[in-house]
């Protein structure tokens, strides 16, 4: 028998009021215990939603059907009580802009400690003592308890939210773009503590984010998500290597690398589809070079590709893609 | 990113349930208007014909709304107060938004000594509420309407001047006005032609709810004995008088210039903040 | 340090600025037509004695700025002059009246920062209903002025209804509380709407900052969150209210003293200003104004406590 995942959601579905699309459409993805898993995606994907929807943060107005599963736990349905046990504990989250993040009116100390102790599952002693220790494994000592956030640099805040999230000893941790807001050799320095992290503390890790070279770099498996569907998903390398979904291909083409021929960028034309129309294909239909009548009238189910059963795409075409190269 | 989530709930529920609210606000804002711009045309009696036998009488056929403690016709009083309750405070804006916008205008263009001049003189005039400002000035120059409007319309110029400063400062920084620089216009030029027209709806929003508050002083002036000479109809000064009335318990004729002071003043922010609302919105 | 320097610099600039305010109020006689003389006289007769008085006060056979800085001589030894419709000094005038009117304004003040504080951020979280009531209900205070609320109070409290008396400042602290109740409540009114406008959109700002989602994803409860995170974070915006409050404190206190006929410095205002007693009048102009200015300059210090950003930022400025 197989350890229960960190994360398993099964068929979510998020709609908002105003759309005529849901914004997130039978998403599944799992993440398993230890286990490090990106999320790629560019801007209005669904990811920060799907991400965001293992703590039941929903935007406004948003309604949400199928399961999210966090250790086991459908976090969709359990009460306000348990849920703010799991949001102290089980999961927790490094958002995108530090500075952001952190209520710059409140010393750095209180940021620290304040889920678990106010959600009741640690007490204030404990907490202080964790949180000294937690700021260590990020490099920095406690004599940031005292600062002020406005009084240290992005990086070091960041990495001050890295700690805060692991307060509560999570089985999933989350990043949402953790390095965007940051300068590169923040960047650098943020993924290499959350990496160590993970590994020390076992945790599974979720990591969302659009940059392919990234997601390639830390993570086991990919999702590749698009207009909040799963267009593709498997382990890093056969994804990257032999992507089996044309807007993986496409992504990977328009992502400049040191490496490797040097040619044009293949920009995608086009723009990604309008929360505002209906969709009744495949979401990539418009874009994609392959696109024949039955991306028009069908969307897609995922099937995996033959003889790898983790490795699944979308698409009605995607073995026109076997064994194609990045530069196809 | 999350872009299309970023939802304001606050503001949304001001629109829902303020357009209601607005429309009435305005529709009254224009009939205290109308009625202030007619009322020498349309007043039953005479405001200041005195029938002391009927003084306190309650409302009639030939009163409708009955008579103040002096004997004189409420509504006839509260029609022509409207006039003096108005324009007042339409001084104090014309003059206040017309200098405000001049001196604002020269200082963003400008800069250097003037501008910090304005911002000195700000500090100072915050210091100075335009009533107790009003008051000094009357205290030397005797009652009236003209010391008190112009007391009111000095002390609310820098607020005007502050506002069109920061305004015509984002606008200076925009392309099309290099643009035109660079073609020869003279700075007046392109400042009256297309910088103004650009500025005028915050400005005049801003002057909209200016209005309520020039109007709130000027009755307390007048309450206060030191607005409108004694027998001119003044919503402010109807108040003062029904006071005695109201000892003597009846309150109708200082009650009802009190419901419209606080009406006309409501309508006034009421349709300024919900157009300052809109100016802003579009701004952005 | 840094602290220090700010607050130096606090205390400069409002000196500076009062000591124009002075200028102001002093200059303001030499609007007046004729002689200044005969305008402090106000028509009164002019015997040797009330000139040689006058004359004392205004040394007004000196060039006008040496006279300027010897009025602020005094004035600053709090020497205001006399009197002349009550014939005595006004610093003694004022000594007698001003305490009335600072529990009046205490009392109001109090009414405004509870009921203003709550109602606004009750309309903030609550939303809905209860939301569009408070703002439609301070709309209507924000457009009261205080003498109209004073005097509709009078006629149904008072009046009708009996419960309050209808004039006077009392004698004693139970007495004042119950004379200055509903003098306080007119007060009040407007700045309480104002108040709860400002609480209500501060707190709807901090509502939408991204640190409240990480405070609730967190697993902060509620109560907290709106505590530690929305309105301590609308604190800030409140406190600069501070001065304003307090000017229009002052200011409306003029009306509701005449109002209620209350013997404060409002009243006194008033009253100097009907008879043309300018020497009062100068001295309660520069109170209000004084008052005022303090109250600001204790507000600009307290901002580096409520919000550490305000000091840090002049640090990162000066480095």
């Amino acid at each position: 028998m197989r350890p229960t995942p960190a994360l398993d959601v099964r068929g979510l579905r998020v709609t908002l009021p105003g759309t005529a699309r849901p914004v997130l459409d039978g998403v599944d993805l799992t993440v398993g215990a230890g286990e490090t898993v990106a999320l790629v995606g560019e801007s209005g994907s669904g990811k920060s939603i799907a991400s965001r929807s293992a703590l039941r943060l929903l935007p406004t107005g948003g309604v949400a059907e199928g399961e999210v599963r966090v250790a086991g736990e459908d976090v969709l349905t359990m009460d306000a009580a348990r849920l703010r046990q799991v949001r102290a504990g089980t999961v927790a989250m490094v958002f995108q802009d530090p500075c952001a993040a952190v209520n710059p009116l409140r010393r750095i100390g209180d940021f620290l400690t304040e889920g678990v102790t106010l959600a009741g599952t640690m007490s204030p002693a404990r907490a202080a003592a964790r949180a000294v220790e937690l700021l260590g494994a990020v490099g920095l000592d406690g004599s940031v308890l005292r600062k002020y956030p406005g009084q240290v640099s992005g990086g070091m805040l960041q990495r001050v939210v890295i700690a805060a999230a692991l307060m509560g000893d999570p089985v999933l941790l989350m990043a949402d773009e953790p390095t965007t807001a940051l300068d590169v050799t923040s960047q650098a320095e943020v993924i290499a503590v959350l990496a160590t992290l993970r590994e020390r503390f076992g945790t599974g890790l979720l990591f969302v984010t659009h940059d392919l070279d990234l997601a390639a770099a830390i993570s086991d498996r990919v999702y590749v998500m698009y207009a909040g569907r799963i267009a593709e998903s498997g382990p890093a390398e056969a994804l990257f290597a032999r992507p089996r979904h044309p807007y993986t291909a496409a992504l990977l083409a328009s992502t400049p690398r040191m490496e490797g021929p040097r040619g044009r960028l293949a920009a995608i034309d086009g723009q990604p589809p309008d929360l505002r129309e209906p969709l009744r294909g495949c979401a990539f239909a418009a874009r994609c070079p392959l696109a024949t009548e039955v991306c028009d009238e069908r969307a897609p189910l995922p099937s995996p590709a033959p003889g790898r059963p983790d490795h699944t795409a979308a698409c009605h075409h995607s073995d026109l893609l076997e064994g194609s190269a990045v530069d196809a | 990113m999350t872009a299309v989530l970023t939802r304001r709930p606050g503001l949304s529920r001001i629109r829902a349930t303020g357009s209601p609210l607005h429309l009435v606000c305005l529709a009254l804002a224009a009939l205290v208007a109308v009625a202030a711009v007619l009322a020498p045309w349309v007043v039953p009696h005479d405001p200041n014909a005195v029938d002391l036998g009927n003084a306190l009488a309650g409302p009639s056929a030939e009163h409708p709304l009955g008579m103040d403690a002096a004997g004189r016709d409420t509504l006839s009083r509260l029609l022509l107060g409207a006039r003096t309750s108005l324009l007042g405070p339409l001084g104090v804006v014309v003059f206040s938004t017309v200098a405000g916008i001049a001196v604002g205008m020269a200082a963003a263009w400008r800069g250097g000594w003037l501008d910090s001049v304005l911002s000195r003189s700000t500090e100072l005039v915050f210091a100075f509420p335009g009533m107790l400002l009003a008051i000094l000035i009357i205290s030397v120059h005797g009652e009236g309407l003209l010391a008190p409007v112009i007391a009111l319309a000095l002390a609310y110029l820098p607020y005007v001047s502050r506002l069109t400063r920061s305004l015509v400062l984002a606008e200076r920084a925009r392309p099309y006005v290099s643009a035109y620089r660079v073609q020869g216009h003279s700075a007046l030029q392109i400042c009256l032609r297309h910088v103004l027209p650009n500025i005028a709806p915050v400005v005049l929003a801003q002057s909209t709810i200016n209005f309520g508050y020039a109007l709130m002083d000027l009755a307390g002036l007048s309450f206060l004995g030191l607005g409108v000479p004694a027998l001119t109809p003044d919503w402010g000064r109807m108040v003062f008088d029904g006071q005695t009335a109201i000892q003597a318990g009846y309150p109708l004729s200082a009650v009802l210039p009190c419901v419209f002071i606080v009406l006309t003043v409501v309508a006034f922010n009421v349709v300024g903040e919900r157009w300052a609302d809109r100016v802003s919105r579009r701004a952005r | 340090m840094n602290f220090v320097r700010f607050a130096a610099r606090r205390v400069a600039e409002m000196a500076a600025t009062l000591l124009v305010a002075s200028f102001v109020v002093f200059g303001a006689m030499y609007l007046a037509p004729g002689s200044p003389a005969s305008f402090l006289l106000a028509g009164r007769s002019a015997s040797p004695e009330a000139l040689a008085s006058i004359n004392a006060q205004y040394h007004l056979d000196d060039p006008f700025l040496v006279r300027y800085f010897r009025w602020l001589g005094d004035v600053l030894q709090g020497d205001f002059g006399r009197s002349i419709t009550y014939r005595t000094d006004v610093s003694r005038l004022l000594a007698d009246r001003l305490p009335v009117t600072l529990f009046l304004i205490a009392m109001a003040l109090a009414v405004v920062v509870v009921v203003g504080l709550l109602l606004g951020r009750i309309a903030a979280v609550r939303g809905g209903t209860t939301d569009s009531a408070i703002l439609v209900t301070t709309t209507f205070a924000v457009g009261t002025p205080s003498f109209v609320a004073a005097v509709l109070l009078q006629g149904l409290f008072a009046v009708r209804l009996g419960w309050f008396p209808s004039s006077g400042g009392g004698d004693g602290l139970g007495d004042m509380l119950w004379h200055l109740t509903l003098p306080a409540i007119a007060l009040a009114l407007y700045l309480v709407g104002m108040l709860a406008r400002v609480t209500r959109s501060a707190m709807l700002e901090a509502l939408d900052s991204e640190h409240v989602t990480v405070a609730r994803s967190r697993g902060v409860p509620e109560r907290q969150v709106i505590r530690r995170h929305v309105f301590r974070n609308s604190l800030g915006t409140v406190l600069t209210t501070g001065g304003l409050i307090v000017s229009t404190l002052l200011v409306c206190t003029i009306l509701v003293e005449t109002a209620f006929s209350i013997g404060g410095i409002g009243q006194l205002l008033e009253l100097s200003t009907t008879t043309k007693d300018f020497p009062t009048v100068q001295a309660i102009s520069l109170i209000i104004v004084a008052l005022f200015m303090i109250v600001n300059l204790i507000v600009d210090l307290l901002l580096p406590l409520v919000d550490p950003r305000v000091t840090l930022g002049s640090r990162e400025a000066a480095v």
